[in-house]
């Protein structure tokens, strides 16, 4: 007799595929992902991989995780896991601390022997009563035998069928939360179309696993998750990584300009070179360099040549470029350099994320050499942040350094394809002086930048280099005063890019005493901790920065309505010195972490709840 | 203004800065040689981009009436290898000096050379560091005394040509200050060379490192003491171009022509095109007293140029892709639609 499983509604729900690096958990969770996105579900994924390249199999360190957040407004991967699968007692000894009180775990029973939970740690046979998960909701699901079952008259080895039962793990999900499962079987058609056998075992085991649902309801819940109504358009999951490659083509495209990289490869960076490395078809050129200095010096004699240069790397990356940096201040060039930080310093933590390269993007470079820094916030919005640095590179004439991070760059959210008209032209400056009377530095008076004059430019041939320029004249000078003016003068145009920027905006209880400040890619998290709390009923602002060098004009009347500013980030305070640096008159409270992880939402509120308290 | 038919007089390349090398400087004279040498080329200024790094040397790019880029010490490959791969149109041209190019840029230099990106690097190579007054260099003999190596250097030098060769080089010559004329055809041989060619200035520093070369300039013994190498003629050198060039076993010989039955015939003749560069190592390598000290184009050879292979591969690609604009990419694979 089948009793009916029960209904659980939910406005969000994160369900977390984790198993040994070759279940093919990331697949499952980027796959489950599109279906429920295109199901009308905002998300949000993260994965979670081995540091090791091939670390032992079963054990802890060889768990590989893909968590995928989906619902109605929702902004981060979450902090805890709903629905857990796993597919070994590694996975599930390396996930239990995070899981929600009361929530779902299905297991692989065939993999919970003796010998598997050895290698996971487990002292005894019983890893449920070892861990105190009676108060969870748990599946014992034979996933592998049921696997091996359904495809025995298969002439396939035992190993082609092992690796394709990530798929009955994917049917199960899909049915506990009533998503259909075609989008999953054109999948599987598509990518084994030239083996038919491993096609058949893949369909079998995903059928399977959507059944099992069926026949032990009882023991399994489903879900009904609330969907939004969104915009209309077309979409697609998007990585921050992605993203920012994408949104350069996009102002490749916008500016008429041929696309240069130059890049030398680096965790979590790595991506970027080898998206824009694919796309030959749009014509880009990609450099793979020998170091990051000559990554970014070959970005350099790019954007001279009159390409869009760029460069990407990641934080020791950004420490060998740091000279060159300066030249692009000096030569007055349009350069774009992408920094996906990591933990640091040195090689530090090279897959986990921190925001530590504040101070190093601003001020790492010899002499006053003032540049724009800037930093996305979401891993999709990464697409829009690459393309306005491009557009202030190219028509402000001064290089950015656009911030993002591990956690950005390797996590993904549904992405609306943008319309014709969702982003402006891209102005280059070309010079309207005349050929044979060419003075390079002769300044736009709105933006102070310089022309922009290409090689290969009959009547503009001109110097130019690192050397200190007369500021009239634009030749070689060694004299002080007229040192102090170029000084002035580059400081100015940085400045002055303020002026094309938008301004900050002020989120939840704008009318409060307490602001509560982040800047890139903790958004996320601070945006949700904050409605919760106004939910609440809790007084409290937020306000998020994407633009840091300039900051936005109305930062300072903005910060100055309010009696206390809690700035929060992921390093000891690099932000909140800069806000005391230009705003010194107001009352700033940190709160910093420091672990190669994001915030979760539940400190960050514990936090603001503690302060409201105390300052009342 | 240029048209293709129009001869550019050598002075149109000369900029309006004043020359601020030391007088006497071997600089002045490789100067006017590249300046001669792109007269006859009758190359368009505009066309030209001259990239450098931070040196004496470096300074060149102020003195050409072209486009310039003065740029950071050792990176001028790097930023050159940018500006040719953006635009391979242009005639990019990088000057360097022994340290620039084989200290702090040598990681640039090798991979500039074994990529064979078509820049023409001229090396200045006075064995010394001249604007920081007189260090030793990566170039500098074994033993040699300067302000950092007072007691002698403990180290052995590079040779730009075995260094260039090692990294595979596939154009590589050498000359000498003095010789303006040489200079001038080595830098038109290396011109129009595709792929990255190197050429090494042997130049005099008057204030740190005066006369380090000038065994080979005396004007009494310079014909004894070097070789110049044409591709497809004998290797015969001397005064009275009586002494030759022989391959004994594995290794070269001076023989003198007339002695033992050597004639003319039993002479090495320089093949700069052949692929194999054991010879051309051989040759480079050739030090004074031993060996005449070779000079003129040592190796010469074709091989795919790296900017070149670069547009090929997007005409490739472009020719069987449905991707023509960025949307055609967005809206390519797992997209769906909300109506
Ligand atoms: C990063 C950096 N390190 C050191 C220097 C100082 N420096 C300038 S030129 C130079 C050496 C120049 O020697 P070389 O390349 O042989 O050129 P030359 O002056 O002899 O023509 C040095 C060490 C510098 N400008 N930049
Ligand atoms: S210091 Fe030497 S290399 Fe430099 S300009 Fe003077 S002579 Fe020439
Ligand atoms: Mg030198």
């Amino acid at each position: 007799m089948q009793r009916r499983s029960k209904i659980i509604d939910a406005n969000r729900i994160a369900v977390r595929f984790s198993g040994d690096s070759g279940d093919g958990m990331q697949l499952t969770g980027s796959l489950f992902s599109l279906t429920t996105a295109a199901f009308g579900n905002d998300i949000s994924t993260f994965p979670d991989f081995p540091a090791d390249i091939r670390a032992p199999q079963g054990t802890i360190s060889g768990v590989s995780g893909f968590q995928v957040h989906f619902g109605k407004g929702v902004c981060t991967p979450a902090d805890l896991t709903d629905v857990l699968v796993a597919m070994n007692p590694a996975a599930l000894k390396s996930n239990v601390s995070f899981m929600s009180p009361g929530g779902t775990i299905i297991m692989d029973v065939d993999n919970f022997d003796k010998k598997n939970l050895v290698k996971a740690g487990y002292e005894t046979d019983d890893p449920i009563i070892e861990d105190k998960l009676q108060g969870f909701n748990i599946v014992k699901a034979p996933i592998t035998s049921l696997s091996q079952e359904c495809t025995k008259d298969l002439k396939l080895d035992r190993k082609s069928i092992l690796r394709s039962k990530n798929m009955f793990a994917l049917g199960l999900i899909n049915w506990m939360f009533n998503r259909p499962i075609d989008y999953t079987r054109k999948y599987i058609r598509h990518k084994f179309s030239h083996k038919p056998e491993v096609m058949e075992a893949n369909l079998r085991i995903l059928e399977t696993g959507f059944n099992y649902g069926n026949i032990i309801q009882a023991g399994t819940p489903s879900f009904h998750i609330t969907t939004t109504e969104p915009q209309k358009g077309l979409y697609r999951n998007l990585s921050g990584n992605k993203a920012v490659a994408w949104g350069f083509l996009l102002a490749a495209e916008k500016s008429g300009l041929q696309l240069f990289l130059g890049s030398y490869p680096i965790t979590p960076a790595t991506e970027i070179l080898q998206e824009l490395a694919g796309r030959k078809d749009l014509g880009v050129k990609v450099f793979q360099a020998e170091d990051e200095i000559a990554a970014i010096a070959s970005a350099i004699g790019a954007s001279y040549a009159g390409a869009l240069g760029i460069t990407n790397t990641s934080g020791p990356g950004l420490s060998l470029k740091s000279e060159a940096l300066g030249l692009a201040v000096m030569a007055e060039v349009p350069l774009v350099v992408v920094n996906v930080q990591r933990g640091g310093p040195s090689t530090g933590l090279p897959t986990k994320t921190e925001q530590s390269d504040l101070m190093q993007a601003l001020y790492g470079r010899n002499g006053e050499s003032p540049l724009v820094v800037m930093a996305a916030s979401t891993p999709v919005n990464c697409f829009d942040y690459a393309f306005y640095a491009s557009k202030i590179a190219l028509e402000h004439m001064i290089p950015v350094i656009l911030l993002t991070d591990s956690f950005l760059a390797n996590g993904s959210q549904q992405w609306k394809v943008p319309e014709e008209g969702d982003f402006p032209n891209i102005e280059i400056p070309v010079s309207r002086q005349k050929p044979g009377e060419f003075s390079p530095y002769l300044r736009n008076s709105e933006k102070l930048n310089r022309d922009w004059v290409c090689p290969g430019m009959e009547g503009f041939e001109h110097r130019i280099g690192s050397l200190e320029k007369d500021a009239e004249t634009g030749a070689v000078s060694h004299d002080g005063p007229n040192h102090e003016i170029m000084v002035h003068l580059r400081e100015e145009k940085l400045k002055r890019v303020a002026n094309f920027i938008p301004p900050l905006t002020v989120e939840g209880k704008t009318e409060a005493e307490v602001l509560v400040v982040g800047w890139g890619s903790t958004y996320g998290h601070l945006h949700t901790a904050i409605e919760e709390l106004t939910n609440e009923g809790h007084q409290i602002a937020f306000a998020q920065f994407n633009y840091i060098n300039p900051l936005p004009k109305n930062t300072g009347e903005i910060l100055s309505k309010y009696k206390t500013i809690i700035v929060c980030e992921l390093n000891l305070g690099q932000f909140a010195a800069w806000l005391r640096n230009h705003f010194p008159q107001h009352r700033y409270i940190q709160y910093n972490k420091v672990q190669g992880l994001p915030f979760t939402i539940k400190e960050l509120k514990e936090f603001f709840r503690k302060n409201l308290e105390e300052l009342k | 203004m240029n048209n293709p038919h129009t001869i550019i007089q050598k002075e149109e390349y000369k900029s309006s800065q004043n020359v601020r090398w030391c007088p006497g400087c071997g600089d002045h004279a490789i100067l006017n040689s590249v300046q001669k040498a792109m007269a006859e080329l009758n190359l368009k200024r505009e066309e030209v981009v001259v990239v450098s790094g931070i040196g004496c040397s470096s300074r060149f790019t102020y003195y050409m009436n072209t486009f310039g880029f003065h740029t950071i010490h050792g990176r001028g490959s790097a930023i050159a290898s940018g500006v040719k791969i953006a635009n391979p149109n242009l005639k990019v041209w990088q000057i360097t000096g022994d340290g620039d190019a084989l200290a702090i840029g040598g990681n640039h230099f090798i991979h500039t050379i074994r990529r064979n990106i078509d820049l023409n690097i001229i090396l200045f190579n006075n064995q010394i560091y001249g604007l920081t007054k007189g260090q030793f260099s990566p170039t500098s003999k074994r033993g040699f005394i300067s302000k950092t190596s007072p007691f002698g250097t403990i180290e052995h030098p590079f040779r730009p040509g075995e260094l260039a060769i090692g990294a595979r080089g596939n154009f590589f010559a050498r000359t000498i200050d003095r010789k303006l004329n040489l200079c001038t055809e080595v830098f038109k041989e290396a011109a129009m060379h595709s792929g990255t060619s190197i050429v090494e200035v042997l130049q005099n520093c008057v204030i740190y490192n005066d006369k380090t070369h000038e065994e080979l300039t005396d004007k009494e013994e310079k014909h004894d003491r070097t070789i110049i190498l044409k591709h497809g003629e004998p290797m015969i050198f001397g005064k009275n171009s009586d002494k030759g060039l022989v391959l004994d076993g594995m290794q070269l010989k001076v023989v003198k022509i007339g002695e033992n039955g050597i004639t003319k015939d039993h002479l090495l003749v320089h093949d700069a095109e052949c692929q194999d560069s054991f010879l051309h190592l051989k040759l480079t390598n050739m030090e004074y007293p031993e060996f005449p000290v070779a000079l003129g184009v040592i190796r010469k050879v074709k091989a795919p140029v790296y900017d070149q292979e670069v547009i090929h591969q997007i005409e490739r690609v472009q020719s069987s892709s449905n991707i023509k604009t960025f949307r055609d990419l967005a809206v390519e694979g797992d997209v769906w639609e909300v109506e």
